[in-house]
């Protein structure tokens, strides 16, 4: 749509200019300023200076912290986005069992994160869940309280059961608005079941797509609260997280420099990769008309 | 990938009835994802005897004494009451102000838009954790630490931008000739968007305003390092299961199924708008 | 605003970033430009190429303290550079 300039605009977008500035901005800037002093939680604080980020560029603890994230995300990414488009393929096209899966589909995004946790940590549980019972009866050693391997599978498949849906509906979307022509024509040239997923289906995909791993990847970068109601960060730190290390060190041990400077960095991170994903996706936007 | 060759009738027009393997995957997909929620529902309906000395598949004595529990102690039900007091203020606050500048972006350009719109999908992706301090130092700091709008503005800052990048695709399904007309015909600004735009972009608002709901309810970090006691919402009030004994999985179990149900509600509503909500208003 | 914490770094840390911002708005009302297409083959305006040369700085800065660690000053010599290469050629 050809939009006209009109400078006045900016009266509209003022309230959430307001709004999220009062929310964004001067939080930010708190963490910024703590990241460069000492504090003692009395409120006195001492100049530091790049103490801290020195610290933490160095600390073991914040690289493994990041290196386990990117293979969360890294993971949970490889198993949802095929999935879930995979199911969108499967999924009725319209009627009432359309909507019955739509439904079913979305229930689990708008249960409370910690309730989601605590259901995984129930169900996962060897004498009271489900799964663990299950798999105990099977013969499997499976404790995701001791086991590093077990508490690994449990948090993927809880993320998996969590969010792919979110990447099905996506896909979903896009796929509807294919029109049938499209198909026809795919028949009258005998084009394969692959083909027509190559070559209709995944192109007229590929917007809502990249929306769906641009907020897969970024919720996935913040997660907290599920994997901390479940594994609580262990054993020893195996599923600590960054937000999980984070929350840990500002509000546990009351770090305020170090966690700030630490805040810092992980936020630039993610600008990065925000800003990344924002362009190509305006520029296939671009691209597309 | 086995089952795409199987598959390759179903590309032979959409009219011809379900394939099996289609049906299948759905079959096992569903049951995935409702299995562990059943799980819960079964245990919530136990007694805490049943569900630490026998495996059952299903409660053998059922009983309601768990919601009874919460649904007759203030401290347990005022959870609810103040979560859902916070997430209807942020709906309605991050809906009055995501609505004029969805516009904005949708038909106009102004100087600084794209940087701005930028700057407010950034705020959607910053970690809580990384606010959760600032936020606590902040709210008290203006007195409103512990109250529903505390929590309700803190929430503003991931829901405002997604309701604004949500809308704004609607907006964009509108054709400008509409506002066009309507200025001509001699409507103000203000009386346009009311009387006429709005109710065009209804679906889009119901979506914006699941979209707002959703993420306002499954939110913890921030709703509970933001109360202690007055606002403290229903998700935080969970670990009082914790007692000296050792866990209520019985009440713990009746109160996750609860938290379930507004949103079990919400999605009944707004099923028919869900997938292109999700695709916020871009196909 | 005790709470805060401020300093006076910091507070001249983003006295002039808001000072870029400033005038980089009003270069954009005295002088409109069109975006044009650089290296990154990604259409850049003047303001696109601020906010590539801030981001690109915090991390020139932090590679500058994790890999030298001393001289933090000189990091900002490598920015200037920096953010003279991508006002020329982004």
């Amino acid at each position: 749509m050809e939009k006209t300039v009109n400078q006045k605009a900016w009266f509209l977008v003022l309230p959430v200019l307001l709004l999220v500035a009062f929310s964004a901005v001067i939080p930010l800037m708190t963490v910024v300023n703590y990241s460069v002093q000492d504090t003692f939680g009395n409120n006195q604080f001492f100049w530091a200076g790049l103490e801290w980020f020195e610290e933490m560029l160095r600390s073991e603890r914040m690289w493994d912290a990041l290196g386990r994230q990117l293979m969360f995300s890294g993971i949970i990414l490889a198993i949802e986005i095929p999935l879930g488009i995979f199911v969108a393929l499967n999924m009725p096209k319209s009627g009432f069992w359309s909507s019955f899966c739509l439904v079913l589909m979305s229930l689990p995004l708008l249960i409370p994160w910690n309730v989601v946790g605590t259901i995984w940590q129930i169900f996962g549980r060897v004498d009271i869940g489900l799964l663990g019972y299950t798999l105990d009866a099977l013969g499997i050693n499976y404790n995701y309280t001791q086991d590093i391997l077990a508490a690994w599978v449990t948090i993927i498949v809880m993320d998996v059961w969590h969010w792919t849906s979110l990447v099905a509906l996506l896909a979903f979307a896009g796929l509807k608005s294919i029109p049938d022509a499209y198909y026809q024509a795919a028949k009258i040239d005998q084009a394969s079941r692959w083909k027509v997923f190559c070559f209709i289906e995944l192109p007229k995909m590929m917007g809502v797509l990249m929306i769906a791993i641009l907020l897969r990847f970024m919720d996935s970068f913040m997660i907290y609260t599920e994997p901390f109601v479940v594994t609580g960060g262990g054993p020893g730190n195996a599923t600590t997280l960054l937000s999980i290390d984070l929350v840990k060190m500002a509000l546990g041990q009351f770090d305020l420099g170090p966690a700030a400077a630490f805040s810092i960095m992980y936020f630039l991170v993610i600008l990065l990769i925000s800003w990344v994903f924002y362009t190509v996706m305006t520029n296939l936007e671009k691209r597309e008309g | 990938m086995a089952d795409m060759t199987v598959n390759q009738f179903s590309s032979r027009g959409l009219s011809l009835p379900k394939i099996n393997s289609s049906l299948v995957v759905m079959t096992l997909y569903l049951l995935f994802l409702l299995l562990p929620i059943y799980w819960l529902l079964n245990m919530s309906l136990k007694t805490n005897t049943e569900i630490l000395n026998e495996f059952t598949l299903f409660p053998r004595d059922l009983t309601f004494a768990n919601y009874a529990t919460i649904l007759t102690d203030p401290a347990w039900y005022m959870g609810y009451v103040n979560s859902l007091i916070y997430v209807t203020l942020n709906t309605v606050i991050s809906l009055a102000v995501a609505l004029p500048a969805a516009y904005a972006f949708s038909r106009y350009h102004f100087m600084g838009d794209k940087h701005l719109f930028f700057w407010l999908l950034t705020n959607r992706m910053a970690p809580p954790a990384v606010f959760a301090l600032p936020f606590f130092q902040l709210y008290s700091s203006v007195g409103l630490f512990d109250t529903h709008i505390a929590v309700a503005l803190a929430h503003c800052l991931f829901n405002v931008p997604l309701a604004v990048w949500i809308l704004e695709g609607f907006m964009r399904g509108v054709p400008k000739e509409i506002d066009e007309t309507a200025y001509i015909d001699g409507y103000s600004f203000g009386a346009f968007f009311v009387k006429i735009f709005t109710p065009l972009i209804a679906s889009g608002i119901g979506v914006a305003a699941f979209f707002c709901f959703m993420f306002s309810w499954v939110e913890l970090l921030l709703s509970r390092t933001l109360t202690t006691v007055d606002a403290k919402p229903i998700a935080a009030i969970m670990t009082r299961t914790q007692g000296a004994s050792g866990i209520d999985w019985g009440v713990l179990a009746a109160a996750g199924i609860l938290t379930i149900v507004p949103g079990a509600l919400v999605i009944y509503f707004v099923r028919n708008y869900i997938a292109k909500g999700f695709a916020l208003g871009r196909v | 605003m005790d709470w805060m914490a401020w300093t006076w770094p910091t507070a001249i840390f983003f006295a002039v970033i808001a000072s870029l911002l400033i005038t980089f708005t009003v270069l954009a009302i005295k002088f409109p430009e069109t975006p044009r297409t650089g290296i990154l083959r990604i259409e850049t305006t003047r303001g696109d190429r601020l906010f590539i040369t801030l981001l690109g700085s915090a991390f020139i800065n932090l590679a500058w303290l994790g890999i030298v660690g001393a001289q933090q000053p000189y990091a900002l010599i490598v920015c200037l550079i920096y953010a003279a290469a991508v006002f020329r050629w982004v």
